[in-house]
Order: C-alpha cells, then structure tokens, then sequence
C-alpha cells in the first residue's frame, strides 16, 4: 500500500532537497528583512563571495573538501543502521596519526612515500577512533550516539594534552608542533592547475580535494557494488534479515564504524598535509558536526554528499564574505543562516516531504485530466 | 429480520497514487446481523473499514449510519457515531491493567480512582449481558489471547459501539476459542448490535454470518445472503477463477525413506526474559515427506524453526542433519546450513526474509549473494544477479516482472513467492517452511501449495509451521502439535480431525 508521504525517487533525491534550501532561504530572508537588511543583497553578496571569484570558489571547496569526508563518514555509518556523531573526534585523531608520521619522517622521506603515508596513518587512526565505539556498540551494547560524542571530547583533550605537554617545539609560545618538512605538504591548487597552464590565485585549496571526489567514487562502488557493502546495508536495513542470510551483524557495525571512521580521518590530509603543514589545535573546525548536516541533505549519497558539501562550503565562505561587506550584518546571521538550512534540509524534511507529494500527485492528476 | 440499515456506503473511491484501492463502493450493513467483508489482499477491504473509522478521507462518497448522513474524520468521530473497531494487532497497553485499558481515553473524572469506581459498575453489567468475562484488574500482559480480545470488545462496547468491525478476530485463536467468540457475536446480534466481519476464512463466514460481501480489485464484486454462498463460490468470487485449495483427490504414494535426513532431540532454549520456549523438542524427517506442526501462535513454533535452521542455538539438545552432528555448543549457524543443503522460508517475510528498503534483485540473492555465480573477487556481478532474478520471476510467476522495483511494492504473495523461488532455486534437501501463505492471496496459495507438494515429491523433506489448520491438513503427511514447547501429540494425517487436532492444540491429552 503506498504511504501519503511517498515521493518518486527523482523527487526525494533532486526535487526535495531544493525545496527545503528554497525554504530555508525564504525564513532566512525573512529574519534578514526583520533586522533591516536587505535579503537580495545579502544574497547576492553571499553568492558572490563564495563563487564571484576564483579566490572564493577555492576557499569554498576548500571548506567542501573537509565536509565531503565527514559527509561521507557519516552517510557509510548510516547504511549500516548506524548514528556516527563522531566525525569531529575521529578527523581530529586522523589528523594527529598523520602529523605524528609527518613530524617522525617527513625529513627523511620524498614527498611521493611520505603523503601516502601520512594518508593511511590518518584513516587508521580515525579508523582505530570509530571501531573502538563500533565494538562497545555490537559486543557491549553500549549506544554508538553516546560513546562517540564521548569519544569527541576524549580526542579533543588528548590532542590538547599531546600538542601541550609533547609536541610543542621547543621555546614555541604557539600551542602548535613543529613544522613539517616540505615532503609532507600536500600540493596547492595553485600550483596543480598552474601545470597545465591556469593561473589560479593562492588558497588553502589544494589536492585533497580530488582525493576526497575518490573517495566519494570509492565509497560508491563499496556500497552498491561491493558483497560488503551489500551486506552492510543489509544489517542496516534490516537486522532481522541479515542473520537470517547468515551476515553477522556485529562484524558489519564494527566494519561500518572502521570505514567511516577512516573517511573521516582524512580530513586531516586537507587540514593538516593540506594547509598548516603542522599540527595545530581545533583544526578540524566542526567539520565533523557539519558532515552530519551534509550527509542527511545528500540523502547518504555519495553525490548528494559531494553537493551538498558544495553548499554548505558555500555557506561558510560567502558567510564570511557577507559578514565582512555588508555593514551591520555579523558572523551570527551567517550562523543564523546556517542554522535554517539544516533545519529544513535534514530535521524537517520529511515534514516538508508530505505536502510536496501531495502537490506532485494533484498535479500529475491535472495532468492525466488533461492528456 | 430488520430493514433499517446500520450502515450505508456509497459510491466510495478512494485512490493512492495510481492505486485504486476503493472503486465506487457501495456496502450496505442491515441493523442487527452479522456481516462477513471478504476479499484477497489488497482487494480494498481494509481500506474501505479505514475510511469508515476515519483513517483516511474518502475522495468522494457518502457514509450513513442508522440512516443519519456523517462525517467520520478521525476515530473520534467514529466513536461518536457508534461504530467501534477491533484490530487483528491488538491496541492495548500491557503494563496497565483491563479496566484501565478499558478507561484509558474515556475517563469519566480526571481523579483516577473516581473514575474506575462508575466504570468498573458499567463494565459489570456489560459483562453481565454480553458473557464477555474477564479479570479486569489482571493486567494485559498476563491476559491470554483469547482474553485480551474479549476485552477489546468490551472497550468497543463500553464507547458506545452499535456497530462493531472485527478485523480477521480468529487468526491467533484455537478452534474451541473461536468457538466462544462466534457464541459472544451472536449473542451481540441477538441484543441488536451489528457486527462487521473482516477475513479471508470462508468457513467462519459461512458458519456464522447472515450476509457476506465480496470484496476484489477495490470494486464489490458480489454481496448475498448466506444461504446462497458456498465456499466454492465465495472462492470464485474473491479470485475471479476456480481455485483447488484442499487436498488434491489422489494422493502420490509418499516416496518415504526410513532413514531420517534430520533428527533433533531434546531442544531446550529459554529466551531472553528467561521464559522456557521450548521444553525438550525432538523430531525426525524423512525425505519425501511433509511435517506439519500445528498449533496456536506462540507455544514454540517459531522458536523451533529459528532453532532448526541455525538462526538460534538451544540451551542443549543436539541435531543430526543431512549427514552433519551440531551439539548446542557448536550449533548449526545459517551460512553452514544453506551449504548443506537446508532451506528457509520464514514466518515473518518482511523482517527476516527481504531487505524491504532493497530492490527485488538484491532481496532474491539474500543468502546467496556469495555463490561464485554471483560474485567475484568480493564484487557483485549485479547482471547476474539480475539475471537469475528474472528467471525466477518467470518460474514462479511473480507480479509484476521488474527485478529493479522496491522489494516493499510486492504484493504479500509475490514478495513470497519471491522467497520461494530463492530458497527452493537451490534443490534444498531439507525446507523448513512458517507460515508460508500468511497475508498472501489464494491465487497466490493454491501456486504454493502446489509447489511445496512438487517439492516432496521431488523427494525434499520438509517442515511445514502453520497456525492455520486447514493449511496443515491440505499439505501435511504426518502432523505434530505444539503446545507451550512441547509436542502434545503426532499423528499420521489419515487420523487427523479438525476436532483432534484442536484439542491437542488447547493442550488436552489425546
């Protein structure tokens, strides 16, 4: 029997989470007007400031390159019936795993053995942070919701204890380690698309953004194409299932947890290979509460994830932008902004989902009236 | 017999999507009788209840009750208008006792203890004149089922309700249950209620109703007295062709064998709250015949299934099967048992035998999908799962033929039919089957059946689970009976009788 809410898949996929923008830009608009602003200006100036320039577009996938491994980690954990609320927490320790190798081998090491290095310390570091609650959940009971949003503020002190107390260079007042050597600099867009003869301004944007649309590809073909991924989205869709086919459906949470717990960890290749070339504290920035967002607008789909990062990269560097040209409008209406398109895209969009159905099934009934 | 109509539908529609579920509907009810609402699944019967009690507006249509035209929004209205409902899943809250439930929505005073006073007075005299007695400071988890459906009816009563809707009121009762219940109803009738009969039991519509509607593709397709229905003709009516349902007239010789292909003794598991499930279970089977276990929902069937096909380890016990010893502390696991050759149809398709949220295709490989025909290097070769799919659609004609719909827009009896294909796809040596045609249509039963027999006959053995004790007796050769973990009784099924078999399921010796 067909439920009242049911959309066709074009509309929850393409139709749905541009309605939901569209009304969260309509409040949005609404709140500005209220405090005497003008909504198209503001706007028009978001929108410029995050795609008008080749500086803002850079700094706008910049901030989309952390959110489409977050997103990412988030949407694995999801097939599999799983909450992951840790993303902060395990791009931070992925960032530590891959600062430590940096710090311990990036003077002996060329850049082409250092970087890949650095990579898979990073994943298996956040990896190691995510199975670590994937087991406690399917061995011990214990709620993954709880045990990684506790396992966010253990990674964020531990960082905070190592940075302080052990990683500091010495006679540094900065809470920050040493600077890598060169080797361990992830390549800046500049000079990647200053090879094949285009001038680009320089940005904190660089290579790991294609790593991250690799993963996006990857993450595709293990869930849909893969006998894991299949079977990890059997667990999730139905447990009863999946032990009737004979998965065990603890070895799939923990594999489920690892996986997304090594995308998110490669947040550090941006943050930390990427731009600081050393570790510093807060350096994932609340990506990984962000990659929630991202993931529950990008319907757990790897393209969608890699759309909606795109948004809200925009929405991060337009909002600066907004907030730096329009005059009386500060960093909180950007928030504010922020706010409303999580809002409506991820918590409220099945309360958004019914009405649009209703909408879709009166017009296609106009539309077999007449024809 | 009284003219006055109770209730009066007409002209409903009422249409999902492209489904049309309810097609210009006309459904008269007389005052004071009995009235049987049959149909296959999907034929528009729960829908049309569902628009009568308020779920869902009709898209146009009118409703009379006793002859006054209503509008009937929510349950509340239908409350209001005395038409009261007992759902097949019980709504009641268990850790709250029977009066409680009773008041629960329709407390007559905010102070608790004011309230139950008057309404434990009214329920006494309503229990007085109906025959419907319970405990009512029990509380609804220690009620039996029979119990809680008798309450049910009270609640309904004690609203108001004139007109009362029973939706399939038999399917988790005893015969000698139902029994008591048809007794209450006609007691009911006798006092001037109306009752509406939601089911697919042809005999129980027979046995107890003066009036019958036939229900089939959203449209009324036939309504009659009793005295001109016969179940062939019911039958007819619902499918739209003969259907063959009970046993075939000549019986192939069963091709048993006397060395069993599995035999399980003394299986014992207690479940999770620690309630003893099965109390030292044991049974063979032979190759090319079929077991029935018989009995009422809930006395350890399904537990022995889960058992049996590796789902669930027992506390002790062991297993021979197909050649292979499994101890307790070493059970058959179910990627082991497919290996070896024995299939499982479940009792619950839409937990355990689909992915809903799947495509048909990756449902119809569940289990298999590391078979090297469908697999590679840990890759899914998706074309040739597709492939095997449509091939399976083909052979057991599930409806309609897309290997890439969602496996939830099947109806209940393609979706088994689906499962069916699979398990029995692999020429298993032992099937172990629960409930294989509950929720799905008779076209759909009378192609199950048939392909359950072929399966004995193709010397498989197996193990049929079934509450429905005509689904026992038209399939079985030899029938077992469950009764709260233990087998009551075992009969060669020349010697079965409805009667035997119902006291053996109430728990009586033989």
């Amino acid at each position: 029997m067909s439920q009242a809410t049911a959309l066709p898949r074009w509309a929850d996929v393409g139709l749905l989470p541009l309605v939901c923008l569209a009304i969260a830009l309509l409040v949005a608009g609404v709140v500005v007007a209220l405090v005497g602003q003008s909504p198209s200006q503001v706007l028009a100036a978001l929108v410029q400031g995050a795609f008008g320039t080749a500086r803002g577009l850079s700094y706008t996938l910049y901030y989309a390159t952390s959110f489409i491994f977050t997103g990412l980690a988030v949407a694995v954990a999801f097939h599999a019936g799983l909450f992951n609320i840790g993303g902060e927490g395990q791009a931070t320790l992925g960032g530590l795993g891959s600062a430590l190798v940096a710090l311990w081998l990036s003077p002996v090491l060329p850049s082409w053995a250092m970087l890949p290095l650095m990579l898979l310390c990073g994943a298996l570091f956040g990896m190691a942070w995510a199975a670590i609650p994937g087991y406690l959940q399917a061995y011990r009971g214990s709620h993954v919701v709880i045990t990684t949003i506790m396992f966010n503020f253990l990674a964020s002190t531990l960082l905070v204890y190592l940075l302080v107390n052990h990683l500091r260079a010495p006679g540094n007042v900065a809470i920050e380690s040493a600077a890598f050597a060169p080797s361990a600099h992830l390549m800046p867009a500049r000079e990647l698309l200053g090879w094949i003869g285009v001038d680009w301004p320089g940005s904190p944007l660089n290579a790991s953004l294609l790593l991250a649309l690799l993963a996006s590809v990857a993450v595709y073909f293990f869930l849909w194409h893969s006998r894991s991924g299949y079977r990890l989205r059997a667990v999730g869709s139905s447990p009863g299932a999946a032990a009737y086919a004979g998965i065990r459906p603890r070895r799939h949470i923990v594999l489920a947890m690892a996986i997304s717990g090594a995308l998110a960890g490669m947040v550090g290749m941006n943050e930390v290979a990427g731009v600081s070339g050393k570790l510093v504290m807060e350096f994932v920035g609340g990506a990984g509460f962000t990659g929630i967002a991202v993931a529950l607008m990008g319907r757990n789909h790897p393209v969608g994830v890699v759309l909606a990062s795109v948004l809200f990269g925009a929405l991060f560097q337009g909002g600066a932008e907004v907030a730096f040209d329009v005059p009386g409008f500060s960093r909180d209406m950007v928030v504010m902004l922020q706010g409303f398109v999580v809002l409506f895209s991820g918590a409220m969009s099945y309360v958004v989902a019914r009405p649009l159905a209703a909408f879709l099934r009166a017009l296609n009934l106009q539309g077999a009236k007449h024809g | 017999m009284p003219t006055l109509a109770a209730l009066q539908m007409t002209g409903i529609h009422k249409r999902f999507g492209d489904v049309l579920a309810n097609v210009e509907v006309n459904f008269t009810v007389a005052q004071g009788t009995l009235h049987g609402l049959i149909g296959e699944n999907g034929a528009g019967k729960s829908t049309l209840m569902s628009v009568l009690y308020g779920r869902y507006p009709p898209d146009s249509g009118r409703i009379e009750v006793f002859g006054e035209p209503v509008q009937i929004r929510n349950a509340q209205d239908a409350i209001a208008c005395g038409i009261g409902m007992v759902h097949q899943h019980f709504m009641l809250v268990e850790t709250l006792s029977a009066l409680e439930n009773v008041m629960l929505g329709a407390e007559p005073h905010w102070h608790l203890p004011s309230a139950s006073a008057p309404v434990r007075q009214q329920l006494e005299a309503l229990m007085q004149s109906t025959g419907l007695r319970i405990a009512l400071d029990a509380m609804v988890a220690d009620l039996a089922v029979g119990d809680r459906q008798r309450l049910e009816i009270l609640k309904a009563l004690f609203r108001g309700a004139r007109i009362l809707i029973l939706d399939e009121p038999t399917a988790v009762l005893t015969p000698q249950e139902t029994q008591q219940l048809f007794a209450v109803l006609r007691q009911l009738r006798a006092q001037g209620s109306t009752v509406i009969l939601i089911t697919h039991k042809l005999k129980e519509v027979l046995a107890l109703c003066d009036q019958v509607t036939v229900m089939r593709a959203g449209r009324v397709v036939d309504a009659m007295p009793i005295a001109r229905a016969s179940v062939q003709s019911l039958a007819q009516a619902m499918v739209g062709r003969k259907v063959q349902l009970d046993r075939p007239p000549v019986v192939p010789a069963p091709q048993r064998d006397v060395t069993p292909v599995l035999l399980a003794q003394g299986l014992h598991l207690r479940d999770g709250n620690g309630v003893q499930r099965l109390a030292g279970v044991g049974l063979q089977l032979r190759a090319g015949e079929i077991v029935g276990i018989a009995g009422v929902s809930g006395n350890g069937q399904s537990e022995l299934l889960d058992v049996l096909a590796g789902l669930a380890a027992p506390d002790s016990g062991s297993m021979e099967v197909l050649g292979r010893q499994f101890a307790s502390a070493a059970w058959l696991d179910p990627f082991t048992a497919r290996a070896i050759g024995l299939a499982h149809v479940p009792e619950d398709r839409q937990a355990r035998a689909l992915v809903m949220d799947f495509q048909a295709w990756e449902s119809a490989v569940l289990g298999y999908e590391h078979l090297s025909q469908f697999c590679r290097w840990g890759w899914m070769r998706a074309g040739a799962m597709r492939e095997a799919t449509a091939d399976m659609m083909e052979r057991f004609d599930v409806r309609p033929r897309k290997a890439t719909l969602g496996s939830r827009k099947f109806s209940g009896g393609n979706q088994q039919k689906l499962v069916l294909a699979r398990e029995l796809g692999q020429a298993p040596r032992v099937l172990l089957v629960g409930q294989p045609t509950r929720g799905v249509d008779i076209g759909a039963i009378e192609f199950i059946y048939s392909q359950l027999r072929g399966m004995r006959d193709a010397g498989c053995a197996v193990l049929l689970v079934s509450s429905e004790l005509d689904e026992i007796l038209a399939l079985s050769d030899r029938v077992l009976v469950m009764v709260q973990g233990r087998m009551s009784g075992a009969l060669d099924i020349a010697d079965c009788s409805e009667e035997r078999l119902g006291l053996l399921m109430a728990g009586a010796a033989t």
